[in-house]
């Protein structure tokens, strides 16, 4: 399985006629039956144990309607709420965005392409907290290497990035992007590749040039793929815990939190871990669509799953 | 007149070819320009930490773009454990290991007999697994972490390397059914029926004829689950809180505890922790085509 296979999978919205496939003979029944039963049973036991109970217990938690009032009541919900929202929405969009154009850069074939895609996947392959922890550290007012930078090539005091609250949000959200981008930049170059170059033919044909095929064959074919990715890396990026809770700490004064990193923090720095639960489960009218719609999409593009 | 008329056209042609090149040279310099910005972007962060790693203690404030003196000091005292927050680095690294390994074990046997169970076997219902698997892909590990940090002191595996085993398994084994239905596909149901018709039970097929066909599948899941298992932090952390039991990425983050930490100590734990994911990625990159998809290790 290549990766362009896997991306056009993903990228077609439409369900393939997904071919009849006999069962064992003619369904399975007897001894048969207690084996697939018994080849189930160690998902479904992690599933129940360890999804579906703390989902419950999570839900219990936070059930009481007095804890949403206290957490409406706490400025600091509020300022997570709305980095929440800019996070997913700029940190998401705009990499995708970039990670678009950049798959279109990577298709133009150059003797340093190749190399230029290993160096490219670095920040991918690091784990993510080395990387963000290095990313702090960059960002250092006093001593960090940006501003080191600054000041030996331009003569310029840098300003304390991450003690200001929107440059700390930029900061969270630039590590992100600098995380992520790599990732989903090959997943949309896979999806450029499997494009048939036919396609491509027939419009040089018909007399398209170069931005009317990139208008109507590039953006049609790869308009669900992207679609997917997005909405799967909005997800990832509400749950993203550390690159707030390593690049900026939070801080300062807790105006950088995202929801992720604020229920952690009231739940184990403030012990009140069912104010923790709530604040996560607010987040759920924004998740609960996201996971729906997902779980059509992904479902579509595969038959099952 | 045949002249003129002649001359303005080499004329053109010299222009239009020099405005050809003009704009071909152009497109290449912009190009280059680009991969040369992609590079700073890519590697600055990753030079910071090896800046840091290799100053002393004592260079590290003094505003150097490069290390004034290259030392190779702060990887020694990793090495030796001769710091108090690394008094347990390689137990704790052996911790990251057996972690790694038995996450990667445990997902692809539970993965692939749920995947087997599902596409090969046509258990009834079967699509509630698969559906199962994919909410599970699709919610953020982040928001189960407080509910799970308390059942897994009911459980009683409070601060024991097993809770991180499983709540880990549990998030990367919907990716393995997910490429085990697909990769599954692939492989022709003829060879069960004849199988079968030779008398093998479904394990049998199960562990002589799937398994064995969907190596490649195995190997990249495997990977898959192994990096996620060695660069989760946030379940580490939680569940994990003795020297005895924690894994690198706990111990590492223990640095930001002070503020008096040595910093070049902590990057080369950094840079230590970080070489053996790079080095499988890079050398299961070919292998990991079909992880690289859909697998967004989840944060």
């Amino acid at each position: 399985m290549s990766v362009t296979q896997q991306a056009i999978a993903v990228g077609q919205g439409f369900a393939r006629p997904r071919p009849v496939r006999r069962a064992w003979f003619s369904g399975i029944h007897g001894a048969d039956y207690v084996w697939a039963i018994a080849f189930a049973l160690p998902y479904a036991a992690i599933f129940f144990a360890f999804v579906v109970y703390p989902i419950a217990f999570g839900l219990w938690m936070g059930s009481d309607p007095a804890l949403y009032d206290e957490l409406f009541a706490d400025p600091r919900y509020l300022t997570a709420v709305v980095n929440t929202l800019l996070y997913v929405g700029i940190g998401v969009n705009l990499k995708m965005f970039l990670a678009f154009l950049l798959s279109g850069f990577f298709m133009r074939k150059r003797w340093w392409s190749k190399a230029l895609l290993v160096i490219f996947i670095l920040p991918w392959a690091t784990p993510a907290l080395p990387a963000y922890m290095s990313i702090h550290w960059f960002l250092n007012g006093q001593w960090g290497m940006l501003n080191n930078i600054l000041y030996t090539l331009f003569g310029i005091d840098g300003p304390v990035y991450l003690n200001e609250h929107w440059m700390g949000l930029g900061a969270n959200i630039s590590a992100y992007i600098w995380k992520t981008l790599p990732f989903w930049t090959i997943i949309l170059l896979a999806g450029r590749m499997s494009v048939p170059q036919e396609l491509y033919e027939a419009a040089e044909v018909d007399g398209a040039t170069g931005l009317r095929r990139f208008a109507h064959i590039t953006v049609p074919m790869l308009a669900n793929l992207y679609l997917v990715c997005t909405l799967l890396d909005m997800v990832f990026a509400l749950g993203d815990f550390n690159a707030t809770y390593f690049v900026s700490g939070g801080g300062p004064a807790m105006s950088t939190e995202v929801l992720a990193t604020l229920g952690i923090r009231y739940a184990f720095t403030v012990a009140l871990p069912r104010l923790g639960v709530a604040a996560v489960m607010s987040a759920l009218p924004l998740l609960i669509p996201l996971v729906i719609l997902l779980m059509r999409k992904l479902r579509m593009s595969e038959g099952q799953l | 007149m045949s002249a003129t008329t002649a001359v303005r056209r080499v004329g053109h042609r010299l222009h239009s070819r020099l405005h050809y090149r003009v704009r071909r040279y152009g497109v290449e310099g912009v190009c280059l320009l680009l991969g040369l910005a992609i590079v700073i972007w890519s590697l600055t962060p990753i030079y910071n930490m090896w800046l840091i790693a290799l100053s002393l203690h004592g260079d590290i404030f003094s505003g150097d773009l490069w290390p004034s003196n290259p030392s190779l000091e702060s990887f020694r005292v990793v090495i030796y454990e001769d710091f108090w927050y690394l008094a347990r680095f390689w137990h704790q690294f052996g911790n990251s290991f057996y972690v790694g390994l038995m996450v990667t074990f445990l997902t692809l046997f539970i993965g692939s007999l749920a995947s087997f169970t599902v596409g090969r076997m046509r258990l009834r219902n079967g699509w509630m697994l698969t559906n199962a698997a994919l909410m599970t892909y699709v919610i953020p590990a982040s928001f189960l972490a407080i509910p799970i940090y308390r059942i897994m002191q009911i459980y009683g595996l409070g601060d024991h390397l097993v809770s991180v085993i499983m709540a880990l398994t549990t998030f990367a084994t919907p990716y393995a059914i997910f490429i085990f239905s697909q990769y599954g596909k692939s492989i022709p149901m003829e060879l069960d029926e004849s199988a079968r018709i030779d008398g093998a039970n479904p394990w049998q097929i199960y562990f002589r004829i799937y398994l064995p066909l969907m190596s490649p599948a195995l190997v990249a899941v495997g990977t898959y689950a192994l990096l996620l298992a060695w660069n989760e932090y946030l379940y580490n952390f939680l569940l994990l809180s003795s020297p005895e039991s924690m894994t690198v990425a706990v111990a590492l983050a223990q640095f930001l505890n002070s503020d008096e930490s040595p910093w070049n100590y902590m990057m080369a734990t950094a840079i230590i922790y970080a070489l053996p994911p790079i080095i499988l990625y890079y050398g299961f990159r070919r292998h990991m085509a079909a992880g690289l998809t859909m697998g967004g290790v989840k944060g």
